[in-house]
């Protein structure tokens, strides 16, 4: 009986790869930009984008949101409320997108008339860096109340993300956050990465944020 | 636990390539998976066994080799190994570790398979 040894060298996400690299190309045909948000259930990954979208469609600019979720749609009626389009995507217990997911559920979405596309992602810390869904901008969230040493525990997610973004800082002095070893963690994982502090209640930070938004969204314009 | 997914992934990923060899029992499955690829060996191990049940990859063993990050360091001119994903400086001279040229793989490198005696 003879053995031998077949090199494949195959990548095992090789099938989302392309899916998501097919994606990635038609947002930069149609100029809009992709983000993916991921973090952990709770961050405020839904808060944050209601008022990002609310204030993104009251300066003139087109925006629509993908939100996954495990089983309910309470997200996605709550962000429809802020007039843009929005799709749940239902994903039945799996704990992260794919990008033929998000690809099913553009279906009928005329992407070149988006100037923004937000997928918000099952919240999981772990699942989702795995997993290409053809973003630009990949944007880890972390929340004064969940400790500063989150991005040291989920060094994969952190790490590959584009832009970090710290919510609830309205509560940041009663949950005792601490936050310059926050900044310092995250960059240890993520050396030079644009960190935002925000608060979807105050509205504190977001123009800096929407800023950036602009400045990312100038970059891909057709 | 996406590991089940991943390992679903796997056993697609083999049972294509062994397309050109019909026949063959499949005795190893080897993984390269980089320390940055957010795949716990124990997790896919603790899969494998019930997922790859009734394909061609049953009863085979699942090997994996741990790629640490490598990142290239502009100031020392050369690429270096990142000790602790906790912390992506450069051993050498400390600076932040942005280059990343390893880390993320996840991939099956190779498979070991012997032909049956239904072949012969
Ligand atoms: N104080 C405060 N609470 C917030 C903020 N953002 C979200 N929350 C609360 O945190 C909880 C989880 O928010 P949600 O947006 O659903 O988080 P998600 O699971 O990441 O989408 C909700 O009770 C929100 O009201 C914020 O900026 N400040
Ligand atoms: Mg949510
Ligand atoms: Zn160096």
């Amino acid at each position: 009986m003879t053995t031998r040894i077949v090199e494949l060298r195959r990548g095992i996400l090789k099938k989302n790869d392309e899916l998501a690299a097919g994606l990635r190309q038609r947002f930069a045909d149609a100029g809009v930009l992709a983000l993916n948000l991921v973090s952990s259930p709770g961050t405020g990954k839904t808060a944050f984008l209601e008022r990002t979208l609310r204030e993104l469609l009251a300066s003139g600019s087109r925006a629509a949101a993908l939100v996954g979720d495990l089983e309910t749609d309470n997200d996605a009626q709550r962000l429809a409320a802020s007039g843009a389009p929005v799709r749940q995507i239902n994903t039945h217990g799996i704990c992260h997108l794919e990008a033929e997911m998000v690809g099913k559920h553009l279906n009928g979405w005329n992407l070149a008339d988006l100037d923004y596309l937000f997928i918000e992602n099952v919240g999981n810390l772990v699942c989702p860096s795995s997993y290409d869904l053809g973003e630009k901008i990949r944007v880890a969230l972390l929340s004064v109340t969940e400790g500063e040493d989150k991005p040291l525990k989920y060094p994969t997610l952190f790490n590959s993300a584009d832009a970090a973004v710290i919510t609830k800082i309205d509560i940041a002095e009663p949950c005792a956050f601490n936050r310059a070893a926050a900044l310092r963690n995250i960059n240890e994982i993520r050396p030079g990465i644009r960190i935002f502090e925000t608060s979807a209640k105050t509205g504190a930070g977001m123009a800096e944020w929407i800023a950036y938004l602009a400045e990312e969204r100038a970059r891909v314009a057709p | 636990m996406h590991e089940l997914s991943i390992v679903s992934s796997i056993v697609d990923t083999v049972t294509e390539s062994l397309v050109a060899y019909p026949g063959v029992r499949v005795r190893e499955v080897r993984l390269r998976v980089g320390v940055l690829a957010a795949v716990v060996e124990d997790s896919l191990q603790f899969c494998y066994g019930v997922v790859t049940e009734g394909t061609p990859l049953a009863g085979s063993a699942l090997v994996v080799r741990t790629l640490p990050v490598m990142a290239h360091c502009a100031l020392c001119a050369q690429d270096v190994e990142i000790a602790s994903i906790q912390s992506l400086r450069c051993p050498r001279c400390g600076s932040p570790a942005t280059d990343l040229r390893q880390g993320r793989e996840l991939e099956v490198e190779a498979i070991e398979i012997e032909d049956t005696e239904a072949m012969a």
